[in-house]
């Protein structure tokens, strides 16, 4: 979709920006290129719709060589997002959303519908169509910068930063909402970040660069960080690669433990037995229909299992928990280990534990 | 010394205020008042906005049409009718009031229209760029409109001054209420004198009031209190 072939900028003062980078992107994938400044991600990114020129080498869009387009035509079909959003001060959301529908000349009728559909795909109430963006709040405006980047449906969208400017929290929404809306539209995305942990949530794939523009290492988030390519990227990955690899995976990847179960109204050898063949000191506690009820130490029961006065899981890992939320989930629990579940109307059905041996297995 | 307070009118003259004859030329002096200015003005801006837009895009332009509008600016007002009386050979022609009130407006028109464009955002040069607006569109849809709010504020000043500056050219026989000056200073009237400077000053005021208006009806946006 997107071939970069030994591209290489150097600008007029003589430093390399961009060195005979060589990379494909697939269509419908979202490659972050990440790296320190002056990394030359942003100068790569912008290579795509020519606001920057390679020196030498080329840059193809669906095998076209761009520098064979003119420039506002190639735009038009590329969508752009900056950090700054750069919406037009004073122009409505509805008209800023327009501008390249407009630049195309579309018909009123049909634009006014798109605006419509545009809005409601980012999350965005009707009600913000004729408000300017220095009315709009900074979560909205970013929103705002999307739509107009999605207006025209352009099958490449090109994203520096987007989210750099927004605080934490809206920035996890965001992200969020990007995955999300790219399930189901499909973009071929570049999206440009200094946060290898964005990197990591957003990306297919992911390039790292190094100062100058040299390409360091083009793989998924999982290969990364489970074999970075040489010192640099190891560096650049951080500490706690183990956690972040944790949260790359999701609880439902790996087979969990059957653990000690017992029932209420079992006897304290029936539970102290089962208890041996896991290895505990503990049992978890599960109705006849396989609901959990809690867990209880074997030095704590009497005669049988009672049904109630037990200890809480407070921490249970549903479908969509990842194993960083297992590894949290351990820590913070006496048994030392994480209870999945899934969740019911009438509560959660035991399905096992995960202990931490199963997580060093996934990391090694 | 009877001479003296016979030649000085009494003041407030009420004679001269209550005259019909007096309403409809201080009517008639506002009106020609009022046509100079929007004239200059207005070719001022027809003047000021090619240079600026040239001055943007070629930077090397800025600081030699800035000098020259500068100096311009700094030629005394008196001399300035005066040389431009000589110019058009006649220093009783509208033309004469009018080319030199447009070219005292010219620093401050050019000079805020340059500062106007100037300080569109990058983020929004940018913007506008990359979603495939051409040259000539960025300017027009982009820049220029940004760039109304400080060229307006330009105009507001340009237009004050030239207000002041138009009575001046009451020597010249075109000065609208500056012709008051003249027939007050004259006829040692002070009432005469006191009623062109009001009626400057509220010309003045109408008309930045006006400006104001104007700008929050175009430019919803930029809206100022």
């Amino acid at each position: 979709m997107i071939t970069f072939d030994s591209a290489t900028k150097r600008f007029s003062d003589g430093t390399v920006g961009v060195n005979e980078l060589s990379l494909h992107i697939e269509a419908g994938e979202i490659v972050v290129l990440v790296g320190p400044s002056g990394c030359g991600k942003t100068t790569t990114m912008r290579m795509v719709n020519r606001m920057v020129e390679p020196t030498s080498g080329t840059v193809t869009v669906d095998g076209q060589d761009v520098s064979t387009v003119d420039p506002p035509d190639l735009r038009r079909r590329i969508g752009y997002v900056i950090q700054q959003v750069g919406l037009f001060p004073h122009k409505t959301t509805a008209d800023n959303i327009a501008t390249v529908p407009r630049l195309l000349g579309w018909d009123k009728h049909h634009i006014s519908e798109r605006v419509g559909v545009l809005l409601e795909l980012v999350g965005l109430p009707s009600s913000v169509a004729e408000r300017y963006p220095h009315q709009l709040s900074g979560g909205q405006r970013q929103r705002v910068g999307v739509a107009r980047a999605l207006a025209v449906d352009p099958p490449i969208m090109l994203m520096d930063e987007p989210f750099g400017a927004v605080d934490p929290v809206v920035r996890g929404h965001l992200q969020d909402e990007l995955l999300r809306l790219q399930a189901g539209v499909h973009k071929t995305i570049v999206f440009v970040t200094h946060d290898i942990d964005e990197a990591i949530r957003i990306g297919d794939r992911i390039a790292i660069l190094s100062e100058g523009g040299v390409l360091e290492q083009f793989d998924t988030p999982e290969a990364i960080l489970a074999q970075p390519s040489n010192a640099f990227v190891a560096d650049f990955l951080g500490g706690e690669r183990g956690l972040k690899q944790l949260a790359l995976i999701t609880v439902t990847d790996v087979r969990a433990e059957p653990g000690p179960v017992a029932r209420p109204g079992d006897s304290r050898e029936r539970a102290k037995e089962v208890a041996a063949d896991a290895g505990t000191s503990w049992v978890v506690v599960v109705d006849d229909h396989g609901y959990l009820l809690g867990w209880l130490g074997l030095d704590e029961i009497d005669d049988a299992v009672p049904a109630d006065a037990l200890s809480r899981f407070s921490l249970r890992l549903k479908a969509t928990d990842t194993l960083r939320t297992a590894l949290d989930a351990m820590v913070t629990s006496r048994t030392g280990v994480a209870v999945r579940v899934k969740a019911e109307d009438h509560g959660d059905r035991y399905e096992g534990i995960l202990t931490q041996e199963i997580l060093t297995a996934e990391l090694t | 010394m009877t001479s003296a307070t016979v030649a000085q009118a009494q003041f407030p003259d009420w004679n001269w205020l209550t005259n019909p004859r007096t309403h409809e030329r201080v009517l008639g002096y506002t009106v020609e008042h009022v046509e100079l200015t929007v004239l200059a003005v207005a070719l001022g801006l027809a003047i000021a906005t090619p240079l600026a837009l040239a001055a943007v895009r070629w930077r090397w332009l800025y600081t030699p049409l800035l000098t020259v509008t500068g100096l311009l600016f700094t030629i005394p007002s008196i001399a300035m009718f005066l040389l431009i009386g000589i110019a058009y050979d006649s220093y009783l022609g509208r033309a004469t009031a009018l080319t030199g009130l447009a070219v005292y407006s010219l620093l401050i028109l050019f000079r805020n229209t340059v500062a106007g464009l100037d300080n569109v955002p990058d983020d929004i040069r940018e913007a506008g760029e990359a979603l495939g607006h051409t040259t000539r569109q960025q300017l027009l849809r982009i820049e220029v409109p940004i760039a109304l709010p400080v060229i307006i504020a330009g105009v507001r000043v340009a237009t004050v001054t030239t207000i002041g500056l138009t009575t001046i050219t009451a020597l010249i026989g075109h000065g609208g209420l500056g012709q008051l000056f003249i027939t007050g200073f004259n006829r040692q009237n002070p009432t005469i004198l006191l009623v062109g400077v009001i009626g400057c000053a509220l010309l003045a005021l109408l008309a930045d009031l006006a400006l104001v208006f104007l700008q929050n009806r175009l430019l919803p946006w930029a809206r100022q209190e």
